[in-house]
């Protein structure tokens, strides 16, 4: 019997500066984000990206920051004892065991976005595993203003990862196949992760194709999303953090209805937007620690 | 730092809005004794500022949580006087319906 492919599942990233000697740095900083769907690690040596790790969250909340935390640390020899401060942020941040702290992935976001995309990002849309939020920043990566929508996960990674079983297509592959289209459909009525997949198969016995399906549902994602952005109002520059950041299908029509181009991160860049939360903890970790030190 | 703390639904957009830079001047709070229903609590934000936040637990209810004060004073509306508007001195409390 063939194995039974889970299409959902996407990559888990690990990076690691293998050139950085961090036994020479004053001070190592983490920043762990558990979120709902996905958790990541990242470790700053002396405030310069040293490692990140992103996983998928597990049943347990503590299990996977420690996974996380494991991830980014083991492949340089690195243990929590080495760790100066860390920083627990996301929807588990309260059972980071080893966090010296916690804060709100809203804070963490909007400075992860200013270090990865610049001082000129005034607008961030976080589209996370279970919940979606609008932030608006000044020139520091500090929040003005934010709206968020956790109400359910109808438009949100989790409801594009059950799209991706529905219709067996892997995960990574949804928003560029979503323009493999003759024409643009209308988007599916409903985002609801339960109701959309019952429109899917309805759809495709209707006899739509997969990409159109995919497209129609990007479109609706994309389409509740705006109306959240549209009642922040946008500011340039617009920066997209989370999973979904990562796919065009998505993102491409958010900024068709909204008319603002997102920041996009160089060619060349090892950063990931999903990773954004847990950069902007470490790099509070740093600041923090910093302060710690001086008084 | 204004916060917006709510949802939107098939029915309509039930948000709370804070404003952290008011709401962090003001020592009384009396917001969170004046809610019937709890639907405030004071937390220190990210920034180290104690404000006035909705607990968690209300965030996805509000619709339902408020419209006791809001029926109360004739079906509620923006611009009507509530019990936590009403004991904000500060200016910071807004709801969107």
């Amino acid at each position: 019997m063939a194995e039974e492919r889970e299409y959902w599942r996407w990559s888990e990233r690990s990076w690691q500066a293998c050139e950085t000697d961090w036994r020479s740095a004053a001070a190592i900083t983490a920043g762990i984000d558990v979120g709902s769907v996905s958790s990541q690690a990242v470790l700053l040596a002396d405030g310069k990206l040293l490692s990140f790790f992103s996983t998928r969250t597990g049943s347990s909340s503590p299990d996977s920051a420690v996974r996380a935390f494991n991830g980014a640390s083991e492949p340089l020899g690195l243990s929590l004892e080495d760790v100066s401060y860390s920083l627990g942020t996301g929807y588990g941040r309260v059972n980071v065991p080893f966090a010296d702290r916690t804060m709100t992935e809203i804070a963490c976001h909007a400075r992860g976005a200013n270090f990865m995309a610049g001082p000129a990002v005034r607008t961030i849309l976080d589209m996370g595993g279970q919940d979606c939020k609008v932030i608006r920043c000044d020139e520091r990566g500090k929040v003005l203003n934010f709206i968020m929508n956790d109400k359910c996960a109808a438009g949100t990674g989790r409801g594009m990862e059950v799209i991706a079983d529905v219709l067996s297509v892997p995960i990574e592959d949804i928003g560029r196949r979503s323009f493999e289209i003759d024409d643009e459909p209308p988007p599916v009525s409903n985002v609801c992760t339960v109701f959309a997949k019952s429109e899917a198969t309805s759809l495709l016995r209707a006899g739509w194709s997969v990409n159109r399906v995919l497209a129609a549902y990007c479109a609706a994602m994309a389409q509740r999303v705006a109306g959240l952005i549209e009642r922040m109002g946008v500011e340039r520059e617009f920066f997209i953090t989370g999973g979904i950041g990562k796919n065009i299908g998505v993102t491409r029509r958010i900024e068709r209805l909204i008319g603002v181009e997102a920041v996009g991160l160089p060619a060349d860049s090892i950063l990931d937007p999903q990773v954004a939360g847990a950069l902007g903890a470490a790099l509070f970790a740093h600041s923090l620690h910093r302060k710690a030190q001086r008084s | 730092m204004i916060a917006n703390y709510g949802y939107e639904d098939g029915s309509g957009f039930y948000y709370i809005t804070i404003d952290g830079d008011l709401c962090a001047k003001c020592v009384d709070h009396s917001c969170v004794a004046a809610c019937p229903q709890g639907v405030y609590a004071i937390e220190m934000d990210d920034y180290d500022d104690f404000v006035a936040v909705v607990r968690e637990v209300a965030r996805k209810r509000l619709r339902e949580l408020c419209s006791l004060c809001k029926g109360q004073n004739g079906g509620g509306g923006t611009e009507r006087a509530l019990p936590c508007t009403d004991a904000c001195l500060a200016g910071a409390l807004r709801h969107s319906w």
